[in-house]
């Protein structure tokens, strides 16, 4: 890293001189590194939202459960206070309470519309638990309920949580993936550009040599010049990119996801280490093919 | 006249800075040269002469270590070439100056720019003065900022024999450094090449010129060589 930051210190101007300046790849170089900056803030974007997206799932759910009885209308109130009894000598319950007809319509709603007579149904009673934050034993309950009131079933949301969660997860990872494979196509794109620079300049090569310069001399002037060009094209695809992500909707309910994908707070700074990653990408893949090619000229 | 402004200290004097030992060189399958053995001494002064295509350039090539022998032993400055690794060839050819046939110049760079190449790669800065005193005795103060395409061939070869002593070397290889030149400025460029002999240095000169050589040899010591059927000869005193 230390070598980098030496090369790009304005004592190199010289050093690259020697290069003279090629128009193509230039700005295939700049083009390439401002693409796939503008590509790498989404895919960022993406990996921060899902990763938001799943602590928030995650988050919503881990500590809730619900009990549901469902029994004869004679014994539904029976059974209700024993669950209820159970509940209070559970470990790890931190609150419970039964939802009232108000909330039981609020549910249903959605399904039945307004005018749903919830005083005539034989509806099923819900308990509504939240757990301590080390939770309950989940297991330990259920033998207890199936004991004390048969007709309660113990549902703690983790049959449908846990795909939620990693399906988020999983967008995250392809997020990350995308980064990965953004840098690579990168460091190919830029590797081809400083081949063809280099395989153009070969008389340049030859009289280098001819005159006593060093592979590390040599190699300077073309890295240099590709870094700088990989570190200014990133840094205006990364300010185009993070523009892009600065005019999508904001994140809210309704929206869901699709609105939430963006940086919030202090995310807005992860962007700005795609250029320097950039200029690091372009730094190593020039320096590896002319270290290469150079072997090739005694 | 130009001269150069550093003293020259003639290091390893009694040593050989060019030594083959039957050396012998082929390329693809074909011996151009064989059973070569030389010494050059410090401070020598040598012609190398042969007809077309007997290797004279292929061997100025073995003595700056372009190319590697394909048998035998050659060491540079004392140092044999096969130990060498490519930073030290680097840093041996910075005690050499090549005047090449095809006079090769970095063509977006001025021509005071090239000739002060070798200073630049070893990251020195040229003296503004020496290298226009260089450019007046060469005779290309006129073309200090020209670009070389712009150049004739006769100030090719010049501006390539300044770049060759720009940095002062311990040894000269030129191959056929006055071939464009009229006879006027082939007496400037030997007389420089004489006068860097002088001062220790080492000068070796591929020519086919019998009328340089002769010039030559009316002032300085020197000594001919020939390649004739792969192999390297004294020639004789009859040049």
């Amino acid at each position: 890293m230390r070598r980098l930051f030496d090369m790009l210190r304005s004592e190199g101007r010289g050093v690259d001189r020697v290069v003279p300046p090629t128009g193509f790849t230039a700005r295939l170089t700049l083009l390439t590194a401002a693409a796939m900056a503008f590509l790498a803030v989404f895919a960022l974007a993406l990996s921060l939202a899902t990763g938001r997206l799943a602590d928030r799932w995650a988050d919503a759910l881990a500590r809730s459960a619900t009990i549901r009885i469902s029994a004869p209308a004679d014994q539904i109130e029976a059974q209700a206070a024993a669950v209820l009894a159970v509940l209070e000598t559970t470990p790890g319950i931190e609150s419970f309470r039964i939802l009232d007809d108000a909330e039981m319509k609020a549910l249903l709603d959605p399904w039945f519309g307004p005018d749903l007579p919830v005083e005539s149904l034989p509806l099923p009673k819900l308990i509504e638990i939240v757990e301590t934050v080390a939770g309950a034993d989940a297991e330990g309950l259920r033998l207890r309920l199936a004991t004390e009131a048969p007709g309660a079933v113990l549902d703690d949301h983790t049959r449908w949580r846990r795909p939620l969660v990693e399906a988020a997860g999983r967008l995250r990872t392809l997020g990350l993936v995308s980064l990965v494979l953004i840098g690579a196509a990168t460091a190919g794109m830029i590797t081809l550009a400083a081949q063809a620079a280099l395989a153009a300049n070969g008389q340049v090569i030859r009289v280098l040599r001819l005159v006593g310069a060093r592979d590390q001399f040599i190699a300077r002037a073309f890295v240099r010049r590709f870094t700088l060009r990989g570190l200014w094209g990133a840094l205006g695809g990364t300010a185009l990119g993070m523009m892009a992500v600065a005019v999508l909707p904001e994140a809210d309910d309704a929206g869901g996801f699709l609105t939430g994908l963006g940086f919030t707070g202090a995310h807005w700074l992860w962007p700005l280490i795609i250029p320097p990653l950039a200029a690091l990408v372009a730094y190593a893949a020039t320096r590896a093919a002319a270290l290469r090619m150079l072997k090739e000229v005694r | 006249m130009w001269r150069f402004a550093r003293p020259v200290a003639v290091k390893g004097w009694g040593r050989a800075v060019i030594e083959l030992q039957n050396v012998a060189m082929s390329y693809g399958g074909r011996e151009l040269l064989s059973e070569m053995t030389l010494r050059l001494m410090p401070g020598s002064f040598h012609f190398l002469t042969g007809p077309s295509g007997a290797g004279k350039t292929t061997f100025l090539k073995l003595c700056y270590a372009e190319l590697s022998p394909s048998s035998g032993m050659l060491s540079l400055f004392d140092r044999d070439v096969r130990m060498m690794t490519r930073d030290d060839v680097a840093a041996m050819r910075q005690r050499i100056g090549v005047v090449h046939q095809d006079c090769q110049f970095l063509d977006h760079l001025s021509v005071a720019e090239n000739i002060a190449l070798p200073l630049s790669v070893s990251r020195r800065a040229a003296d503004p003065k020496e290298l226009r005193e260089l450019l007046s005795w060469v005779g290309l103060r006129a073309q200090a900022d020209a670009l070389p395409p712009q150049l004739s061939g006769g100030e090719r070869q010049r501006a390539a024999l300044a770049r060759a002593v720009m940095m002062s070397p311990d040894i000269i290889l030129a191959d056929e450094p006055t071939g464009n030149l009229d006879w006027e400025m082939s007496q400037r460029l030997l007389n420089l090449l004489i006068e860097l002999n002088r001062m220790g240095k080492t000068v070796l000169i591929a020519t086919h010129d019998l009328n340089l050589i002769r010039t030559a040899k009316s002032q300085v010591a020197t000594r001919v060589l020939r390649i004739a059927n792969q192999r390297l000869q004294l020639a004789g005193a009859d040049l």
